[in-house]
C-alpha cells in the first residue's frame, strides 16, 4: 500500500476494485464501513455482489476480466469532463498525451457495454472519485490475477496519478496483500530477480555487496518464478524442489498439470506444520513450528513491520523454520551462521536500506513502516510524497483492454471466477482444523445465477459437475443473483471440489501471475 | 496546556483531554464499565463519576473535558456512595450465580462489587430475563448477565459496522437483542467475536471460556497469522496450550479482530500437527530422526547439484513464515545452493 490502513476512516470517497474486502481482509473491510458510516461514499467494482455492496453508493457489477476497460472508461470521463488534477499532471507526471492516446478509445458508452454496467453509474463513479479530496483505491487479486494483471495495476496507478491522489494523505494505490507476510517474503528477496529490499540480482553492485557480506560468489542468472519452475520441472530442467510453508498442490492453477509435474521430481522436500496435499507427495517432510511457537517479524500490507512472539512450544520434535534452515546451511557447508532470528534481522537491516531502522528492541516499542533507513527514522506512512522512486515525475503507463485468455464458447459457455470466503483461509490447512468453521462452511460450492440454474434444471443445493478444459470438480450449487447470468464463482479453499482443477494457467507476461479470476467453464447435473 | 488538580495532585494536560484520561495519566484508577477507548465516550454507566469543585452534580469523567484550574476528587465519600448505588442498581437485575459463570475472575461487575463492598442489592428484581442464545458456533449469550453497558452494541455498530446487536425496547424493558429477535446463527452475525472481547461481564462469553480462569493464563502479544492486515492480538496460554485470543490495539486494527483471528487458533494444538521428520520408504512416508532427515536432504541436494548444476534445484519460500526465515531461505538458496531459483506464492 502506498498509504496506511487507518487513513481510510477519514476518506471522502473509497474506491474498491477486485477486492472482497469484508471477507478476505475483514478488519480493513470494517474500517471502510466505518468511513461510510462517517459519511464517505463507497464505489465498488466487482463481478459479484460481495457484502460490501450493501454499503456502496455505486456498484459497478463488471464482467470478469474487464478491469482495464473500466479504468480507462473512468479516466475518459475524468479527462473529457476536465475533472483531472491539472497542476499535479503538469508538475508531477509525464506521458499524459500517451495516456489520452489510449484512453480516448474508451468512451463511457463503449465501456459500459464491455463491462456490462450502467453508463450513468460509470460517469458518476468517475466524478465522485475525481472530485473527492481524500479517496483511496483498494484492490486485490481481482485486479492482479489476470493475464493482464500488471497492466491492470498500472491502470489503477494511472487513474490515481491523473487525479493527483498519489503521495497524499487519505489517498493512494492500495493493494491488499492476502497473506500475513507476503509483503515480507517479497521484501526479503524471495523473488528470482531480487535480493532484499528489491535490490536487483542483475545489478553487479548489489550482487557484489551481498557477495561481500555473505563471503561467497553468487549466481548471476535470474531464477525461475513459481509458475515457471513448475514448467521447468515438467521439462526435467528442475529435479529438486524445496517447498517451505506452501501448498502449491492446492493453490496452483491447473492443478492436474502441477500434480503431474511434481511426480517427476527426483527430490521433493516439504517443510510445513501439517501433512498438506503437497507434503503427501514429498520424499522428505520436515516438521515446522507455527507462528505461536517462534520469534520473528511479519510485514503487513501497509509495510508495517511487527513482531511475533513465542507463546507455546512446538509439538513433538517440530522445530522452527529458522532452526531447520540454519542447521541445513551448516550441513551444506556454510560456516558463517547467524545466532538467532534477532541477529538475522540485524543482518537484514545492515544489507537492506528500507529495513535499516528495524531491530527487535525497537519493534517491541513501535512498529514503523518501511522505508525506515535508520534507527531514528520515523518510518514512512505515505509513499511518493513530493518524489517518486523513479525521480521527480511519475510516468503514465496506459494499457488497452485485452479480453481474458479464455473466452466462453459453445462447449464452455460460462465464465468461472474464483475467490475467498470469510470463514476459510487459503488452502484450509489452518482453518480446516476448526470444527466450528467447518460446520459453518464445510464444503465447496458454485454460485450460479437463477437464470442459468433454471436452464440447467438445477435446484438450490444440488450436486453439480463443473468442467473446464483442464479438469472437473463436483460441488454444491448455490443458486443466487450475487453472480450475473453467464458467470459462476467457486471458492478456492477446498481440496474436495478444488477450483484450481479448473483454473487457467495462462500467465501475465510480466508478473507471471496466473489468470485465476477468469476461465471458461460449463456446469452439468450430476 | 491546562493546569488542574486531581486528588490533590497537580497535572497539566492539553485542551480536549477528559478527566478520565488525566486520571489515567496520573495512574489514578477510575472504575469504568461502558468506556471503550477507540470510541467517543458514552457516559452511560456512570461508574466513572467524580466530584468537581464548584459543580453541583457529579460528573462522568469519561465524557467531561478538563478545564484550567479544575479541582477534582475521585474518591470522595459522595463519589464512593454514588458508585455503590450504581452497583446495587446493576446487581438488582444481574443473575449473581457467579459460581457457574464463565466470566468468573474477569468480570468487572464482580470486581467493583468486591472493591466497593457491595454484597447485594436493596432493590428487587422485577423483570424477566430474555432466554439464552447458545446458537453461535463460537460464543454464548446470557441476557441475565447483561448490565446494558452497550459496549457490544457499539463495537458491533461503530467498529465492526455489522449492525447485528442493538438495544431493544425502552426503560426497564431495555435489552440487547438482534433484529426480529433472531438467534445469532440465523442473523447477519459474522462471528467476529468483537462483542465477546469487550463484554465486561458473563453476558457474552466464548464457548471455550469455561476451560480456563483468567488467572491461569499468560498473555503473549503477537501478530495474527492469517491475512495481510497484520492485526495485533494476545494469545491466552494455559498449560502450554493456546486457549483463546484477545484483540489488542494495533496500528492496523482498532482493537478488533475477524472470525479467523479471534477463533481459528485450534490448528496450533491440533493432533494432526507434524511432530517428527518423515522420509518416503517403500512408497510410504515414515518417521525418522532429524539427523537422518537432514542428511537425506543434504545428500540429495548435493547429488543433484553435482549431476545437473545448482539451477536444477528450486525453492518456494513462504508468505506465511517470518521475515527472518524468508531471509534465511533466500540466503540458503543463493549463497549455499547457488541458484536464484527462489520464489514464493505472492502470485497465487
Amino acid at each position: 500500500m502506498t498509504n496506511s490502513i487507518a487513513e481510510v476512516v477519514d476518506a471522502d470517497v473509497v474506491l474498491v476494485l477486485g477486492s472482497n474486502t469484508t471477507e478476505a481482509h475483514p478488519v480493513i473491510g470494517a474500517q471502510i464501513r466505518q468511513a461510510v458510516k462517517r459519511g464517505a461514499k463507497l464505489v465498488v467494482a466487482e463481478p459479484r455482489e460481495i457484502p460490501l455492496v450493501e454499503d456502496a453508493h455505486i456498484f459497478l457489477k463488471i464482467k470478469p476480466g474487464t478491469n482495464i476497460a473500466l479504468l480507462n472508461g473512468l479516466m475518459h470521463v475524468i479527462i473529457s469532463e476536465g475533472l483531472y488534477d491539472r497542476d499535479y499532471v503538469e508538475n508531477r507526471t509525464e506521458g499524459f498525451e500517451d495516456l489520452w492516446e489510449v484512453v480516448q478509445d474508451y468512451p463511457p458508452e463503449k465501456v459500459a457495454e464491455i463491462c456490462g454496467v450502467d453508463v450513468e453509474d460509470l460517469k458518476e463513479a468517475a466524478r465522485l472519485y475525481a472530485q473527492a479530496d481524500k479517496a483511496p483505491i483498494f484492490y486485490a487479486m481481482g485486479v492482479t490475477q489476470h493475464s493482464t494483471g500488471t497492466a491492470g495495476v498500472m491502470s489503477i496507478s494511472n487513474l490515481a496519478l491523473l487525479c493527483g491522489k498519489v503521495g497524499k494523505y487519505g489517498c493512494g494505490v492500495n493493494p491488499l496483500r492476502g497473506q500475513n507476510n507476503v509483503q515480507g517474503a517479497c521484501d526479503m528477496g524471495c523473488l528470482p530477480g531480487d535480493y532484499t529490499g528489491y535490490q536487483k540480482v542483475a545489478n553487479p553492485e548489489a550482487r557484489a555487496k551481498f557477495e561481500r557480506a555473505w563471503g561467497v560468489k553468487l549466481p548471476e542468472k535470474p531464477g525461475l518464478t513459481v509458475t515457471e519452475a513448475v514448467k521447468a520441472i515438467e521439462d526435467g530442467r528442475v529435479r529438486c524442489l524445496f517447498v517451505m510453508g506452501e501448498n502449491p498442490l492446492l493453490s496452483d492453477p491447473n492443478l492436474n498439470h502441477t500434480e503431474e509435474a511434481f511426480r517427476k521430481l527426483d527430490l521433493l522436500i516439504v517443510q510445513d506444520i501439517f501433512l498438506t496435499e503437497t507434503a503427501e507427495l514429498a520424499h522428505v517432510v520436515l516438521p515446522a513450528a507455527c507462528f505461536a511457537e517462534k520469534e520473528g517479524t511479519f510485514t503487513n500490507t501497509e509495510r508495517r513491520v511487527q513482531r511475533i512472539r513465542r507463546a507455546v512450544s512446538p509439538p513433538g520434535e517440530a522445530r522452527t523454520d529458522w532452526e531447520i534452515l540454519d542447521e541445513l546451511m551448516r550441513r551444506l557447508g556454510y560456516e558463517n551462521n547467524l545466532g538467532s532470528p534477532e541477529e538475522t534481522l540485524r543482518e537484514i537491516a545492515s544489507l537492506t536500506p528500507s529495513y535499516g531502522g528495524f531491530s527487535f528492541q525497537r519493534l517491541d516499542r513501535e512498529q514503523p513502516q518501511w522505508p525506515c533507513p535508520t534507527p531514528d527514522h520515523p518510518g514512512t506512512p505515505i509513499l511518493h510524497v513530493g518524489r517518486f522512486s523513479r525521480g521527480e515525475r511519475a510516468l503514465f503507463k496506459p494499457a488497452h483492454y485485452v479480453p481474458p485468455a479464455e473466452q466462453p464458447d459453445e462447449e464452455y459457455p460460462l465464465l468461472l471466477t474464483t475467490g475467498r470466503i470469510l470463514y476459510h483461509y487459503h488452502t484450509r490447512t489452518m482453518t480446516g482444523r476448526n470444527a466450528e468453521l467447518n460446520r459453518i462452511a464445510g464444503r465447496s460450492f458454485v454460485e450460479i445465477n437463477p437464470a442459468d440454474a433454471e436452464r440447467l434444471g438445477l435446484q438450490q443445493g444440488a450436486r453439480v459437475k463443473v468442467k473446464s478444459r483442464r479438469g472437473e470438480v463436483v460441488v454444491d450449487a448455490v443458486v443466487t443473483d450475487r453472480v450475473d447470468e453467464g458467470v459462476i464463482f467457486i471458492p478456492f479453499h477446498f481440496a474436495d471440489g478444488a477450483a484450481n482443477r479448473l483454473t487457467n494457467d495462462a500467465l501475465d507476461p510480466i508478473a507471471k501471475i496466473p489468470e485465476y479470476k477468469v476461465c471458461a467453464a460449463r456446469v452439468e447435473r450430476c | 496546556m491546562l493546569k488542574l488538580t486531581i486528588d490533590g495532585r497537580p497535572v497539566e494536560v492539553s485542551e480536549g483531554t477528559t478527566i478520565l484520561e488525566a486520571c489515567q495519566f496520573l495512574g489514578i484508577e477510575i472504575p469504568t464499565l461502558c468506556h471503550l477507548e477507540q470510541l467517543k465516550a458514552e457516559g452511560s454507566c456512570r461508574m466513572c463519576v467524580v466530584e468537581v469543585e464548584g459543580v453541583k452534580n457529579l460528573q462522568v469523567s469519561c465524557a467531561t473535558p478538563c478545564w484550567d484550574g479544575m479541582v477534582v476528587q475521585t474518591k470522595s465519600e459522595r463519589v464512593v456512595s454514588f458508585r455503590r448505588l450504581i452497583l446495587e442498581l446493576l446487581l438488582a437485575n444481574h443473575d449473581t450465580d457467579c459460581f457457574n459463570c464463565p466470566a468468573t475472575g474477569r468480570c468487572k461487575l464482580y470486581q467493583y462489587a468486591m472493591e466497593y463492598g457491595v454484597e447485594g442489592s436493596r432493590f428487587v428484581r422485577f423483570k424477566e430475563h430474555h432466554p439464552k442464545d447458545e446458537s453461535s458456533e463460537f460464543f454464548n449469550y446470557d441476557p441475565s448477565k447483561c448490565i446494558l453497558c452497550r459496549r457490544c452494541v457499539r463495537v458491533c455498530n461503530d467498529l465492526q459496522v455489522n449492525h447485528t446487536l442493538s438495544l431493544k425496547n425502552r426503560g426497564p424493558d431495555t435489552w440487547v437483542g438482534l433484529p426480529f429477535d433472531k438467534l445469532f446463527k440465523d442473523s447477519n452475525c459474522v462471528s467476529c467475536g468483537n462483542c465477546v472481547s469487550v463484554c465486561p461481564t458473563g453476558a457474552l462469553t466464548a464457548k471455550a471460556a469455561k476451560s480456563f480462569r483468567i488467572w491461569e493464563v499468560t498473555k503473549t502479544r503477537t501478530t495474527c497469522p492469517y491475512c495481510g492486515v497484520g492485526c495485533q492480538m494476545d494469545l491466552l496460554v494455559k498449560n502450554g496450550e493456546v486457549v483463546g485470543v484477545e484483540p489488542a490495539h494495533g496500528r492496523a486494527n482498532p482493537g478488533i479482530l475477524c472470525v479467523k483471528g479471534k477463533w481459528a487458533y485450534h490448528f496450533i494444538n491440533h493432533p494432526d500437527r507434524l511432530k517428527t521428520p518423515l522420509i518416503r520408504k517403500d512408497g510410504q512416508l515414515q518417521p525418522v530422526s532429524w539427523d537422518e532427515a537432514l542428511d537425506y536432504v543434504v545428500e540429495g541436494i548435493k547429488k543433484i547439484k553435482e549431476e545437473s548444476g545448482p539451477d536444477a534445484i528450486a525453492g518456494f519460500s513462504s508468505a506465511r513464515v517470518t521475515n527472518e526465515e524468508n531471509y534465511l531461505f533466500m540466503k540458503m538458496m543463493r549463497a549455499v545452493v547457488g541458484t536464484n531459483n527462489v520464489d514464493h506464492c505472492a502470485r497465487l
